[in-house]
């Protein structure tokens, strides 16, 4: 069964936010969500351009707020 | 994924090239590249076991980073290694200066390396300094 993970990253500076997400995608399973919050403009950018070269999947990606949250699917 | 090879040389210790060589180094790392760090001069002394050094800032970004929530150079560092296997060396020529042995580092550094070694590894690499 597939799991949604968050990963509140919010005050945390470039490549801080980047960093937590691929420590929790490496120790996730194939399938598994992750909601990353940043506050973090710099990462709202990295991030989706790291999930596009590493081969995952970007869920969904919006602000509410100030916050960027961006869900990332694990496809390998 | 995109598999270059990069080499970072680090000899500054102030912060900002510290923090500006780990970024790169970890970000580099877990996006699929082959990864070297080469730590030598006043780089080296911060990845002392005992060390409670703190790098001196060289401007007003750098004061920024030690009050705001930054990841602490070490940290990403360490995440270069252990999340994107880069492999972070220590010179041997500083190690002599700083008359400090392989096992009073950090143990996510690899052993010694002379330049000589350094350089062959970085013949066919992109090479970034700080």
């Amino acid at each position: 069964m597939a799991e949604k993970m968050l990963i509140d990253a919010r005050g945390s500076f470039c490549p801080g936010p980047l960093m937590e997400l691929i420590a929790k995608l490496k120790s996730g399973e194939v399938g598994d969500e992750f909601e990353v919050l940043s506050s973090d403009k710099g990462s709202a950018k990295d991030i989706p351009e790291w999930v596009d070269k590493a081969g995952h999947e970007i869920v969904e990606s919006r602000e509410d707020k100030g916050v960027w949250h961006i869900t990332v699917r694990k496809k390998r | 994924m995109a598999s270059n090879k990069i080499s970072i040389v680090v000899v500054s210790g102030s912060r900002e090239r510290l923090q500006m060589a780990a970024m790169m180094a970890s970000v580099g790392a877990v996006s699929g590249n082959d990864v070297t760090v080469f730590l030598s001069m006043n780089a080296l002394m911060y990845f002392l076991k005992e060390s409670s050094e703190t790098a001196p800032a060289e401007g007003q970004v750098g004061v920024m980073i030690a009050e705001k929530n930054v990841p602490p150079f070490k940290q990403l560092f360490q995440q270069a290694a252990e999340l994107g296997d880069a492999k972070i060396y220590p010179c041997s020529m500083a190690m002599d200066l700083l008359g400090a042995e392989a096992d009073e580092l950090d143990p996510y550094l690899q052993e010694p390396w002379g330049l000589t070694k350094f350089l062959s590894h970085a013949a066919d690499a992109q090479v970034w300094s700080f």
